[in-house]
């Protein structure tokens, strides 16, 4: 009976399982966001050096980032990598990897575009007026295009978000493995479980990511002039 | 490295690689169809499909597709719908990429300056002419970049279709982990499988681009 399928979620502690496997989902994502938003600066930064090594080694680590899937990287580190350095790798260490040498790369390239959109004058009258090259940043590069690169770091992480739940996939207990057990375990009480739990697990990123999205956008229209 | 490992189990990768790209196209295809249909409905603002729309994008961007595939896979069926796996990766990647598309196809569309709308109205063209003549050549073809980023986004998603039971590459590398724990060798094929699929589309892409940046109008 479909009907009376969502008491499921009444029963027991099973909503609360659910919010707290979400907690997991959301806290790998801020981690790795946090992360990637620190690395991300400074690699954005040697990516604007005009040099053909370093401009060579940024390429190929963001089309190898851009190219391969997430899910395959995390099971590079969670199977690969683990075994040819004979380490022991938790699923939520892989995926906090993982995902800030992916979010690495992206927020590299947001950087660096935030940086190359200020216009060449800018830096010039910096200098003109006689300031040091770090006073160039701190003054008139960061201010500018901070304002450009929020808006973009905040769509970033909600792409973060919903990719965390590949997690489920190396074995991290998130939200969607909580809600394979809550299925699991009502196999005959509620038959009709599996609908109910994965349109709320659905429900459930979507509260998550919308409010985060709408954010960005509303930030980017602000910000435009 | 076991070379004979990897000659033995190639043949299967490649079988695997095809799967995964038939699928891929056909759930491309869809999505462009998902996502024109979405913009025309959007540009027209027709009133009550509008907000479906608008709905529809919304629910589709802020939730993973390993998430819409489990609803699909195992929550359908409770309503009397099966749907084998490989419908489900279409359906899934159609559903998910359509709001992508949708999105890019709005860009182009937004791009577009006033005056060329203006001018279309003036010499009296009607509405569906207006976007089948002056909107539509113009924003497909500003449009590309972004659509070339979906297609290749989207055949990475397909990677989570190993999860609804679909034998794509990803089910393969897993399966021979499982069997005979040569994780080095199978992850190794797995990456190069990928690189194959996905570095010409990036490269193609990358000259596409490059070339469009000089047909743009106003450059």
């Amino acid at each position: 009976m479909p009907d009376s399928g969502i008491n499921i979620l009444f029963e027991g502690t099973n909503f609360l399982r659910l919010l707290g496997g979400l907690w997991v989902t959301v806290r790998i994502s801020v981690v790795s966001v946090l992360l990637s938003i620190l690395f991300g600066i400074i690699v954005g930064m040697i990516m604007t050096v005009r040099n053909p090594v370093t401009k060579a080694l940024t390429r190929v680590y963001l089309d190898f980032v851009r190219i391969m899937p997430q899910l395959v990287l995390l099971f590079i580190v969670y199977f690969g990598v683990t075994t040819a350095f004979n380490v022991n790798l938790s699923g939520e260490v892989s995926a906090v990897i993982v995902f800030t040498f992916w979010g690495t790369a992206e927020m590299g390239d947001l950087v660096r575009g935030a940086l190359l959109s200020v216009p060449k004058h800018q830096y010039e009258s910096g200098e003109a007026i006689g300031l040091s090259g770090l006073q160039i940043y701190r003054y008139i590069i960061i201010p500018q295009t901070v304002r450009r690169l929020i808006p973009l770091a905040i769509n970033l992480t909600t792409r973060m978000i919903k990719t965390t739940s590949l997690v489920t996939l190396i074995g991290v207990i998130e939200v969607l493995k909580v809600g394979q057990q809550i299925i699991e375990t009502s196999r005959f009480t509620y038959p009709s479980a599996s609908l109910w739990i994965y349109a709320i697990v659905f429900f459930l990123y979507f509260l998550v990511c919308y409010p985060i999205s709408r954010l960005a956008k509303g930030l980017e229209k602000k910000w435009q002039n | 490295m076991d070379w004979l490992f990897l000659q033995k189990y190639t043949p299967m990768y490649i079988e695997a690689a095809g799967l995964t790209l038939r699928i891929a196209a056909i759930g491309i295809l869809l999505s462009f169809a998902v996502g024109l249909v979405c913009s025309v409905v959007q540009q027209l603002k027709i009133p009550v499909l509008r907000q479906i729309v608008g709905g529809y994008i919304e629910l589709s961007r802020n939730t993973p597709l390993l998430v819409q595939l489990f609803f699909l896979y195992f929550g359908f069926p409770r309503l009397g719908i099966m749907i084998s796996s490989e419908l489900c990766g279409i359906i899934g990647l159609a559903f998910l990429g359509g709001s992508y598309m949708a999105e890019a196809f709005r860009s182009g569309i937004d791009s577009i300056e006033q005056t060329q709308i203006e001018s279309g109205l003036s010499i009296g063209l009607s509405k569906m002419q207006l976007i089948r003549y002056i909107v539509l050549p113009q924003a497909v073809s500003v449009s590309v970049p972004a659509f070339c980023a979906n297609i290749i986004f989207l055949i990475k998603e397909t990677s989570v279709f190993s999860a609804v039971a679909l034998a794509d590459l990803m089910y393969v590398a897993k399966d021979l982990i499982g069997l005979y724990y040569n994780t080095n060798e199978a992850l190794l094929l797995l990456v190069i499988a990928y690189l194959v699929l996905l570095l010409p589309i990036s490269v193609v892409s990358t000259i596409i681009e490059r070339r469009l940046r000089h047909a743009r109008f106003g450059n």
